[in-house]
């Protein structure tokens, strides 16, 4: 197993050079999260009264803020709760819609009908706003946040997936096991969900980046994560309570969310081409574990909502 | 084609029922009680029992909930909307006093989109692969990747650094001063125009390349038209419809980053009514205002499906 996906790895970094460096680039935004502890020079909730806007220097790369707070070691830690915040939303969101979606596609029927109007009326709202007032409504802090975000997810999912799932649901197998007398949830799961799999990890990279830009700004308009925990959204928000915001304050967590969610949505475009199955079979065999060649998993994958301009 | 319309519009209409179920139930289950948002924790502890239902039913809150719902439906149907638990004002003025800024930042920002997304698609269709091509793709990717809201920030603190500028903060309609007010909303309708530009770009290029591809557009070209000509007269036409709908779309980016980017340029629209009326916990203005966007969105994507009605006669003559 190992070295084939090895082989594919390498195809894939010469094919799509730019979403490979995106992929790079995601990964060491983890790894400096997860690390954070390791990585960041200072506390970031450690006030410094000697050293406050200071801009950046030697002895603070990034300057210091209003309080003296080191804001590299801020947006290190930024990190941390930002990409939790957004791994776990579409670790929810996107994973349940897409069940949902599946769930959609297979059955069709009257619960199909149900589930595609609660969806359109989840599409209605803009993702920012809906956002807004669920966290409003069950309260500020992380678990509220993560929700309020995954909710604007459900639907992209749902819809996405539920296409897919309708074109399986015709394929060969999936009558062969009908036929073999095998329960719906068990087709479910076994024959129509593998097929699902490719367009759902093109759909979950894309709306990391979406995540992220949401989770940004609702810590920006500072309904998000409240502080002093730093977010990169808080951290822009506690950057123009000066009459003169400082530029570093500014700059430093922007460009973290801007690089971040570049490299995803970079990440994101490079897996759509190549799980494609009329550019590489191999890849969409390899991901999805089956056998079965060409599936129709080349759904059309639109870009998904991107929430806040 | 009438029915067609018709059944659209009765879809719409169940839509946004089902936007305003959503939205009271989402707002009803706030935890703890109103008054203590009201009034705060101390003011709240003062108030007399009798005292605090007495304001509970001046608010319309002690009503059940159906009743409260129906009374909602009601001040909606009558244009009142209901009033802010701070201000004393209703939602009406209150939509009509910042509405015409926000309006006028997504129109502008739409308009923007258009002007720059379009041309510069078609010069990256008309020259795949080319250099202006790859400059083109970078900046879309680059450009749907950065946050509007920090965007504008970086705007305001550089005018800010360099010019000594700053942008009137006070609510300034387009009737009364249109310098002014032009000065109030170009920032975010740029920042907010560029983002989806960036789309618009993305989209055009790749569904002109599509249609260029087909016989229709080689018989053009056979028959000796001029490359221009194809490509405006016989390819952009048919390349358009999804660019139509994908603009449709971006509108719900507009008005949900709209919030943020207004924040970002310091402009008393709708969206900083909507971001202060949250954070104090203003339910009645919450609710009106999410619906009120949320019917915006609504009716654009109807508009967008009804002008694609219009412009593609194979759905016209259905």
């Amino acid at each position: 197993m190992a070295s084939p996906l090895l082989r594919e790895l390498g195809g894939f970094a010469r094919r799509n050079s730019l979403s490979f460096l995106g992929g790079v680039v995601g990964l060491l935004v983890v790894v400096i999260a997860l690390a954070a502890p390791a990585v960041a020079p200072r506390d970031p909730l450690k006030a410094d009264f000697r050293r406050m806007n200071k801009p950046p220097d030697a002895q603070s790369f990034f300057g210091t803020d209003q309080v003296g707070r080191d804001t590299l070691s801020r947006v290190i830690y930024g990190a941390r709760t930002s990409l939790f915040v957004a791994f776990l939303a579409v670790l929810l969101g996107t994973t349940v819609g897409s069940l949902w979606g599946v769930a959609c596609g297979y059955l069709g029927g009257r619960f199909d009908l149900v589930s595609q109007r609660i969806m359109e009326v989840l599409q209605a709202f803009p993702d920012l706003i809906l956002a807004m007032a669920i966290s409003m409504a069950i309260g500020t802090g992380l678990p509220a946040v993560i929700a309020a975000i995954a909710v604007t997810r459900l639907p992209f999912g749902g819809r996405v997936i539920r296409s897919v799932a309708i074109s399986v649901r015709e394929m060969p197998f999936v009558e062969a096991g009908r036929a073999a007398g095998a329960s719906q949830l068990r087709i479910m799961a076994l024959h129509v969900l593998p097929q699902c799999v490719a367009p759902y990890l093109v759909l979950a990279t894309t709306h990391l980046g979406v995540a992220i830009v949401i989770e940004a700004a609702l810590g920006f308009l500072g309904v998000g994560v409240p502080p002093p925990t730093p977010t990169w959204g808080n951290m822009l928000a506690d950057a123009i309570t000066g009459l003169v915001p400082h530029w570093w304050l500014v700059l430093f967590p922007g460009l973290a969310i801007t690089v971040t969610v570049l490299a995803f949505n970079l990440l994101g475009d490079g897996i759509r081409d190549t799980l494609d199955p009329k550019l590489s079979p191999a890849v969409l065999r390899l991901v999805t574990g089956s056998g079965r060649a060409a599936a129709p998993a080349a759904a059309p994958v639109g870009k998904p909502s991107d929430a806040t301009a | 084609m009438q029915k067609y319309l018709l059944r659209r519009a009765l879809f719409a209409l169940g839509t946004l029922i089902g936007v305003s179920l959503i939205i009271f139930v989402v707002l009803r289950i706030l935890p703890g009680d109103p008054l203590v948002a009201i009034l705060g924790v101390e003011g709240h502890a003062k108030m007399a029992p009798a005292d605090r239902a007495v304001l509970m039913r001046d608010l319309g809150l002690s009503d059940s909930l159906p009743v409260q719902y129906v009374r909602w439906m009601r001040d909606i149907a009558t244009g009142e909307l209901g009033k802010s638990f701070f201000r004393g004002d209703t939602v009406r003025d209150l939509i009509l006093h910042r509405g015409p800024l926000s309006a006028e930042i997504a129109i502008l920002a739409l308009i923007i989109s258009w002007l720059v997304g379009l041309p510069v698609g078609i010069l990256s269709a008309t020259r795949p692969n080319g250099w202006a091509d790859a400059v083109v793709r970078s900046l879309s990717v680059l450009f749907i990747a950065v946050p509007g809201f920090w965007l504008g920030l970086l705007i305001v603190l550089a005018l800010l650094f360099w010019f000594g500028y700053k942008a009137p903060i006070i609510i300034v309609q387009l009737w009364e001063n249109p310098w002014q007010n032009f000065q109030l909303i170009i920032g975010p309708a740029v920042v907010l125009g560029l983002a989806q530009g960036a789309y618009i770009a993305r989209m055009s290029r790749s569904c002109l390349l599509e249609v260029i591809r087909e016989d229709y557009v080689r018989t053009a070209r056979a028959k000796g038209a001029v490359e221009r000509a194809v490509v405006m007269h016989h390819a952009l036409p048919n390349a358009l419809l999804p660019v139509i709908t994908i603009s449709g779309v971006l509108l719900g980016f507009v008005l949900g980053g709209s919030v943020a980017v207004e924040q970002a340029f310091g402009v008393p629209g709708l969206g900083r009514a909507l971001v202060v009326a949250i954070v104090e916990r203003d339910i009645v203005v919450v609710q009106n205002l999410v619906l009120l966007y949320a019917g915006i969105f609504v009716l654009v994507n109807v508009l967008v499906d009804m002008s694609y009605a219009w412009l593609d006669p194979r759905i016209r003559y259905q």
